[in-house]
């Protein structure tokens, strides 16, 4: 019994600890990957392999002036960092890391991640809004546009999954691909979520958003201090969340074939967050209409066309 | 389509090249010996100051760096009293080098200049001197040139001809 009351309350600690740890660890992960693929070394001289670097940017970014505009909206500049660490934490709770490592098993677990995922635009909205500057409100314009876009087939690319496992629980979700993953029978739903996951963290080549050759850096540009230190790290934390969701939805989740459940997890995840970082290594950024385009146009109809087959199939 | 996957494959093919970094401090850059760094004062083959003070250099550098003072030895020949380069206003540009008519002023593969103190950037004379030719080993401006300094009269110089005597009729 005691047990049981220990494992509850150490359970979300851990829940939590790994995905602030993996945001914690992608920022020094993500710039030495990049040097891999540009033929560079990247950070190496903060502790072995650069690894303390993370410490470094953690204690630079917390004695900076924490630097507020006169002309900003302040109630909504200081809310709007909140609001993404929030919902992406919340969105975290929701996953289950091992079958014992889940804080919230919702029946509807993935209806949740959608809905809290939606609720993540308002704070890059509102980061833009208040912030009184041109650049950054055209930032979150485009953002907005971006996400609102994407988040219609990033939800209809899962119902193919949905369809074949039956449930909105991710337990479940995972517990049927013991036998052969999703991704097999659901290429083209793994491919329209990758590219709407892309978009959805605005990673590039979607990162429209904050352009740096057009919009300084988009919707934070004012931000200093710990808040823009909110956006970046909540940016990796998507990163990690999104595919998180991937490795549960389309690669088993913590299926393999010996060793811990946990270990497993992590290892997909942590190749498909290499995925999403080569793909920034490699390709260059689309303009805003090509990708609004290439959304409505061929993934809507791609993901609308996986939904129909699947359902045939099932059905059938 | 086919072009994306083809530039990520060739970005994931970097995984197993070798980075082109030079690890500075602890790997030293290999430069090439016309690399334009520090600039220093080089001496002729016999280990005499090969600069003339001729101001060349001060006034064709475009940053106004180099200050010279003229002075002239008991044998004639011209040497600088004093020559001094701020090294916080060079902009390595090596003109000074390119208008140099005793190939003396030579800018040099250091470029460590480092320091805490601005005013530790001006070069004084001493300072600027080295004891070596530098990148002409074997030139001399005054056995090359028809310039009479003492023990070596006009005509006397590598190559030269006796001078014309102007008072003769014959050819």
């Amino acid at each position: 019994m005691s047990q049981e009351i220990i494992w509850a309350i150490t359970m979300p600690i851990i829940a939590l600890l790994i995905p602030l740890s993996m945001g914690a660890m992608l920022i020094w992960g993500e710039r030495r990957l990049l040097a891999v693929w540009q033929a560079r070394r990247g950070p190496n001289r903060v502790g072995p392999f650069g690894l303390l670097q993370v410490v470094a940017d953690a204690v630079k970014m917390f004695f900076k002036e924490d630097w507020i505009p006169p002309f900003a909206d302040k109630k909504v500049f200081v809310l709007a960092p909140a609001i993404i660490i929030t919902t992406i934490l919340l969105n975290f709770s929701l996953i289950p890391w091992t079958p014992d490592l889940v804080v919230f098993d919702s029946s509807v677990g993935l209806l949740i991640f959608f809905a809290l995922s939606s609720l993540g635009s308002y704070s890059i909205a509102l980061a833009g809004w208040s912030s009184q500057n041109k650049y950054a409100l055209l930032g979150s314009m485009r953002s907005i546009g971006q996400m609102v876009a994407y988040e219609v087939f990033m939800g209809l690319s899962l119902m193919g999954v949905v369809i074949q496992s039956g449930s909105f629980r991710l337990i479940d979700i995972v517990n049927a691909q013991t036998n052969v993953w999703n991704i097999i029978p659901q290429f083209i739903g793994f491919s329209v979520f990758y590219i709407a996951a892309l978009a959805e963290t605005h990673r590039l080549p979607f990162d429209l958003p904050e352009a740096e050759s057009e919009l300084v850096a988009g919707f934070h540009s004012e931000y200093s201090g710990l808040k823009f230190g909110m956006f970046f790290v909540g940016e990796y934390m998507g990163i990690s969340l999104m595919c998180a969701m991937m490795t549960l939805l389309f690669f088993g989740g913590w299926h393999g074939p010996i060793g811990p459940d946990i270990f497993w997890f992590m290892i997909k995840t942590c190749l498909l967050i290499a995925s999403f970082i080569l793909l920034r290594a490699s390709l260059p950024r689309p303009r805003v209409d090509q990708l609004i385009v290439f959304g409505w146009r061929w993934l809507l109809p791609l993901s609308i066309l996986n939904l129909m087959i699947t359902a045939v199939v099932v059905l059938l | 389509m086919i072009s994306i996957l083809k530039s990520i494959w060739v970005i994931l093919s970097y995984t197993f090249k070798k980075p082109v970094t030079v690890q500075y401090p602890e790997e030293r850059p290999n430069l090439a010996p016309r690399f334009r760094g520090r600039i220093v004062l080089t001496r002729d083959p016999d280990g005499e100051e090969r600069c003339v003070a001729c101001y060349l250099c001060s006034s064709v550098c475009p940053v106004d760096c180099i200050a010279i003072q003229a002075a002239e030895d008991d044998r004639g020949r011209r040497y600088p009293k004093s020559f001094r380069i701020n090294f916080s206003r060079c902009i390595y540009c090596g003109m000074c080098e390119e208008a140099c008519p005793t190939l003396a002023i030579q800018l040099s593969p250091d470029f460590e200049l480092a320091e805490y103190v601005r005013s530790n950037l001006v070069y004084e004379k001493e300072d600027l001197l080295i004891s070596g030719p530098g990148k002409a080993p074997a030139y001399n401006f005054y056995h090359m040139a028809g310039l009479a300094i003492s023990g070596k009269a006009k005509g006397q110089g590598v190559g030269e001809k006796a001078p014309v005597d102007i008072h003769s009729l014959l050819p």
